[in-house]
């Protein structure tokens, strides 16, 4: 299956928004994508998604060009989970969740329709919400019901757009957590990420991203460091703590 | 719960009681009354079978468009595709050629046609949502200012009547000739709309979540002007305007499906058959004065505070 395939940004432009982003992404790791607010990062998402088309520049998922592949084969090797999280119909979780197999119609059987969105709930720890309608969801519930949306499509990549925004702090642990779970099963999981100490201690490697260059890419002590930070966000800054549970501490801005 | 079963159950039911019922009443006991044959044969059953296509459409129409706006209050009229078909037949009588057996369906399908390829020509290219409203919107206003027209300048005070009455919308006096023509129509569009439903299930998560989901942002608008054009087109060419069946129809049934777009679809459709069949044997067997009340009135009657009450109760449940 493409899943495992490599998923590689080379040289994409978007006019006014990206400027020659150049990256190899690998399944198994999860690799956050950060900048300051119009740096871009939405942009490179929906364009690794095959969902924006580049101005130049292609973006390849293993031997093939993304936007050569079926919509419907694309759908199925990359999950996409948008920023805004709107669900227009008061439907179930389980009926949300199995808006996943969307790209599977026809193929496969009813068991294995029912496999995945079983193993969906189960991953995001909603059995006991399974048939509560969304409406009836905390923010949280809500946030993990449609993270499990994706998942029960079961792509090789699952990328989201600032999925921790408007989750408190427990449950932005819980979710990145469960995102690492699907990054060690052997999935990519590219996440766009506001929140840098977040990034720096769940993400494998951190693409930055500013006014659309990217000019930093490494694991996150790097990618993230002060020197970087300071030329990026403008901000004196500097991690407090262990590796895996560090603190950005903030200085006067310079 | 399964609605499906619950509706061809009640469409069994109420299907030969209509032919029974109006102005004389069959007993089918005793079939003595004269010409009963003829009156059902001729007259009860092709009327039937129309409110069945009509409502069907109207029905499937309605809950697709809701899907796809992702809107409980989205109606088929704002496609501006009744209008279209609307203008389409007055301009029929307009120019004298409605005396004719198929001239006035068929210029109402053309109507219908040229709403359907205009809203197409603005919107139908990954338009988004907004501009396909207010395309629609725009289509409707138009056909309904060109129709005013058509009345004001209307050649002869006979046509002008003509117009007024046809526009109330009504099935009767309806033949197989209208059955021919809307019927198939109407199922074809039933089936376009049917297969929309995979993509208006997607849109349930928003437009982009939609794409990346593999749904193609220029098919699923495609086949929902060609559907809601069909089943809506041809329900204006034999019918009139008949409104708020749309509207009124996929509220009833939501609430006993699972709510996704895709499982309302179908029973929407027997449901809008089942509220035009009734509503058409009151009509008919009401007692009144001057004649049978006009379906579209009644609809409008029963739909306006329907749509009030729903208004309402949006509102208390945003406060």
């Amino acid at each position: 299956m493409t899943g495992q395939a490599l998923l590689e940004a080379r040289a994409v432009s978007v006019a006014g928004r990206l400027d020659t982003v150049s990256a190899v992404l690998s399944p198994g790791q999860v690799t956050a994508i950060c900048g300051p607010n119009g740096a871009g990062k939405s942009t490179l998402l929906a364009c690794l998604g095959g969902l924006l088309t580049p101005d130049a520049g292609t973006v390849r998922l293993g031997e093939a060009a993304l936007l050569s592949l079926p919509p419907r084969d694309r759908a199925r090797a990359i999950g996409f989970l948008p920023q805004t999280p709107e669900i227009a119909w008061d439907v179930s979780v389980e009926v949300l969740v199995s808006l996943g197999r969307i790209p599977w119609a026809g193929a496969g059987g009813q068991g294995e329709a029912q496999g995945a969105i079983d193993e969906a709930i189960a991953a995001m720890d909603l059995a006991a919400f399974r048939h509560r309608p969304v409406s009836r969801l905390s923010g949280g519930e809500r946030a993990r019901a449609l993270m499990a949306r994706v998942l029960a499509t079961r792509p090789g990549w699952l990328l989201a757009d600032e999925p921790l925004a408007n989750l408190d702090l427990a449950h932005a642990a819980a979710l990145t957590a469960r995102l690492g779970d699907q990054a060690r099963d052997g999935r990519g999981v590219v996440l766009v990420l506001h929140d840098l100490a977040m990034a720096m201690n769940h993400a494998d490697r951190v693409l930055v991203l500013d006014r659309g260059g990217l000019v930093a890419d490494g694991p996150p002590g790097e990618a993230l460091s002060p020197g970087v930070i300071a030329a990026v966000w403008g901000v004196a800054a500097r991690w407090l703590g262990e590796p895996g549970a560090r603190a950005l501490s903030l200085g006067k801005g310079l | 719960m399964r609605p499906v079963p619950l509706l061809i159950a009640a469409l069994a039911l109420m299907i030969p009681l209509s032919l029974l019922a109006g102005r004389v009443w069959i007993d089918p006991f005793a079939p003595e009354t004269r010409h009963a044959a003829i009156i059902v044969m001729q007259l009860r059953l092709p009327r039937a079978v129309l409110a069945l296509a009509v409502g069907g459409g109207l029905g499937a129409a309605g809950a697709a468009m809701q899907g796809y706006l992702r809107n409980p209050l989205a109606d088929p009229g704002l496609f501006g595709i009744a209008p279209g078909a609307a203008l389409g037949a007055v301009l029929s009588f307009w120019t004298g050629y409605a005396v004719g057996p198929y001239a006035l369906p068929l210029f109402a399908l053309a109507g219908a046609g040229g709403a359907m390829a205009l809203l197409s020509l603005i919107a139908g290219r990954e338009g988004g949502l907004a501009l396909f409203t207010l395309a629609g919107l725009m289509i409707a206003s138009l056909a309904g200012a060109l129709m005013s027209l058509a009345i004001s300048l209307s050649p002869t005070p006979f046509a002008m009547s003509e117009i007024v009455t046809w526009l109330m919308g009504a099935l009767a006096d309806r033949s197989w000739r209208e059955v021919q023509i809307a019927a198939p129509l109407s199922m074809a569009g039933i089936a376009l709309l049917a297969a929309a439903g995979r993509g208006l299930d997607a849109l349930t998560l928003g437009e982009v979540a939609a794409r990346s989901l593999g749904v193609d942002p220029r098919r699923l608008p495609a086949l929902l002007i060609a559907g809601v054009g069909l089943t809506v087109g041809s329900g204006v060419a034999v019918a009139g305007i008949i409104g708020f069946v749309g509207l009124i129809v996929p509220h009833l049934v939501r609430p006993l499906t699972d709510r996704r777009p895709s499982s309302l679809i179908v029973p929407s459709a027997l449901a809008g058959a089942l509220l035009l069949l009734v509503a058409d044997c009151l009509c008919r067997v009401l007692p009144l004065a001057g004649g049978e009340l006009r379906l579209g009135i009644a609809l409008s009657l029963i739909g306006a505070p329907f749509f009030l009450h729903l208004l309402l109760r949006m509102r208390r449940g945003l406060a």
